[in-house]
């Protein structure tokens, strides 16, 4: 099974807000907060680390759940985030450069 | 506001984080408009690494929208470096105002690349011969315009900002239909802003009553004017405790020489980012914490006022007359023009007036004065 990597989609604006991700879509400056696990797993989104060790060095460790229920959640997740522009999904590593080049207004 | 930004706005309240700065970037300028409230000379603007030092400091207190505006933006030559930090290294929303005339093809891509929410033009008259009669730059509407053309190719959103004063009144209506021909927002802002040495010389630029009037029944501009001109409920004590405005509760203004202040339109010094760290001024400046403690019923005049709850009153102006929890008499001229009914401002400032009419009574010859003369 291949696995999956994410990285923050450089062209959104950002801030932690008590705890909670504030975040507006370069793409239609649609304003979105993420809970306290979506800010984990944005917060984790490197590119580089994929999601399972995310989910299971992150997010399993800050709650008590399931690693198989917990990564199929983190994946709905992440493609919900992709679909918005917010996150960048890959099965391939996701370098800065490509980020930085991804997506236009 | 959006329901979501109207959200965390209350939470950053309650936690006490400026959510939205406006940061100045130089006051210098290319082009000389009349009603402007700025010197244009540099007296010592921030460096490039002084201004990456507080976007940092900024980021870190939690501010999520930045205003990048000045004098001309464009005239910095490491804008587009700070642009780029503020966006990709501290990840803002950015927020330009600007008057556009050195943005070309090339600076509208790198803008669209960088990634900024909106870029915010001044357009005071869809007539060359009235704007750049204000602006004092031949041939400025036409490359403002060209700018927006650039930007609005290039996606971006694009806001043209018209002050309204006595050389455009006729005008506000052309510009709106340019805006709306090239598919850009429009926005009309009556107020002019002293100069901020106290300079109150150029408010005889703004509109008079009857003008205001006009503008405030324009159902193009206001929507329902029935609803827009209404006369508000009078204040209970829930309304009474509200916030003036977010000036120094979400927002706050930084100026190119590091001076921090409530807002930029309210230019009472509160600290400076060269001697002290930008969360500091914000938690602790004494100032900052005296406007912070201002709640409606705390207003001079204004708390008897029958528009409390509806007036626009700006803390800001209000400080430059002399008095930041006193009225600003061009939010009382407003409210007046809206509703028809004076403003408790305007009335005591006419019943003072009335006082200081001399009418003396020519004493007959060898009398004294029939009726006390006045001062």
């Amino acid at each position: 099974m291949s696995r999956l990597y994410v990285a923050r989609n450089p062209r959104v604006a950002a801030r932690s807000l008590d705890g909670e991700m504030m975040i507006m879509s370069g793409r239609d400056s649609t304003l979105f907060t993420l809970n306290k696990t979506a800010t984990i797993l944005w917060q984790a989104a490197d590119g580089a680390t994929p999601l399972d060790e995310i989910v299971s060095e992150k997010i399993c460790r800050e709650f008590e759940v399931q690693p198989g229920e917990a990564l199929h959640d983190a994946e709905t997740l992440a493609r919900e985030l992709a679909d918005h522009g917010i996150l960048q999904i890959s099965e391939q590593p996701i370098s800065p450069t490509t980020s930085m080049a991804g997506g236009s207004r | 506001m959006s329901g979501l930004l109207e959200e965390m706005t209350e939470r950053a309240l309650a936690k006490n984080i400026p959510l939205t700065v406006q940061l100045d970037l130089t006051y210098r300028c290319n082009e000389r408009c009349v009603h402007c409230y700025l010197d244009h000379d540099d007296h010592g603007e921030m460096t490039t690494q002084e201004i990456k030092q507080l976007l940092d400091q900024m980021a870190d207190a939690g501010v999520f929208i930045l205003t990048l505006s000045g004098g001309e933006i464009f005239l910095r030559k490491d804008f587009f470096e700070i642009l780029e930090y503020a966006r990709w290294q501290r990840q803002f929303c950015v927020k330009l105002k600007t008057n556009a005339i050195m943005i070309h093809e090339r600076e509208a891509a790198r803008l669209r690349d960088i990634g900024v929410e909106s870029i915010q033009i001044s357009i005071y008259s869809h007539r060359p011969e009235v704007h750049d009669g204000i602006t004092l730059v031949p041939g400025s509407l036409q490359r403002s315009l060209d700018a927006a053309r650039f930007l609005k190719s290039q996606g971006l959103r694009v806001i043209f900002a018209n002050v309204l004063m006595v050389q455009n009144l006729q005008d506000y209506q052309g510009v709106r239909t340019l805006a709306g021909e090239m598919g850009v927002e429009c926005t009309l802002d009556p107020t002019i802003t002293p100069m901020m040495d106290g300079d109150r010389s150029i408010l005889s630029l703004a509109v008079d009553h009857n003008a205001l009037q006009k503008v405030f029944r324009d159902q193009g501009l206001v929507g329902d004017v029935d609803e827009f001109c209404t006369i508000a409920a009078p204040g209970d004590d829930n309304s009474l405790a509200a916030l003036p405005c977010s000036a120094g509760h979400t927002a706050c203004y930084v100026s190119p020489y590091g001076d921090v202040f409530p807002c930029v339109q309210f230019p009472l010094p509160t600290g400076n980012i060269r001697k002290q760290r930008f969360l500091d001024i914000w938690r602790y400046s004494d100032q900052m914490n005296d406007v912070r403690s201002i709640r409606l019923k705390d207003l001079t005049t204004c708390t008897s006022c029958t528009h409390v709850t509806s007036c626009t009153r700006c803390p800001g102006l209000a400080y430059m007359e002399g008095n930041m929890r006193g009225p600003s008499s061009q939010d009382c001229e407003k409210s007046f023009a809206r509703t028809g009914v004076p403003s408790a401002n305007m009335l005591a400032k006419k019943r003072t007036s009335a006082n200081l009419i001399q009418i003396q009574v020519l004493p007959a010859a060898g009398n004294a004065p029939v009726s006390g003369a006045i001062a």
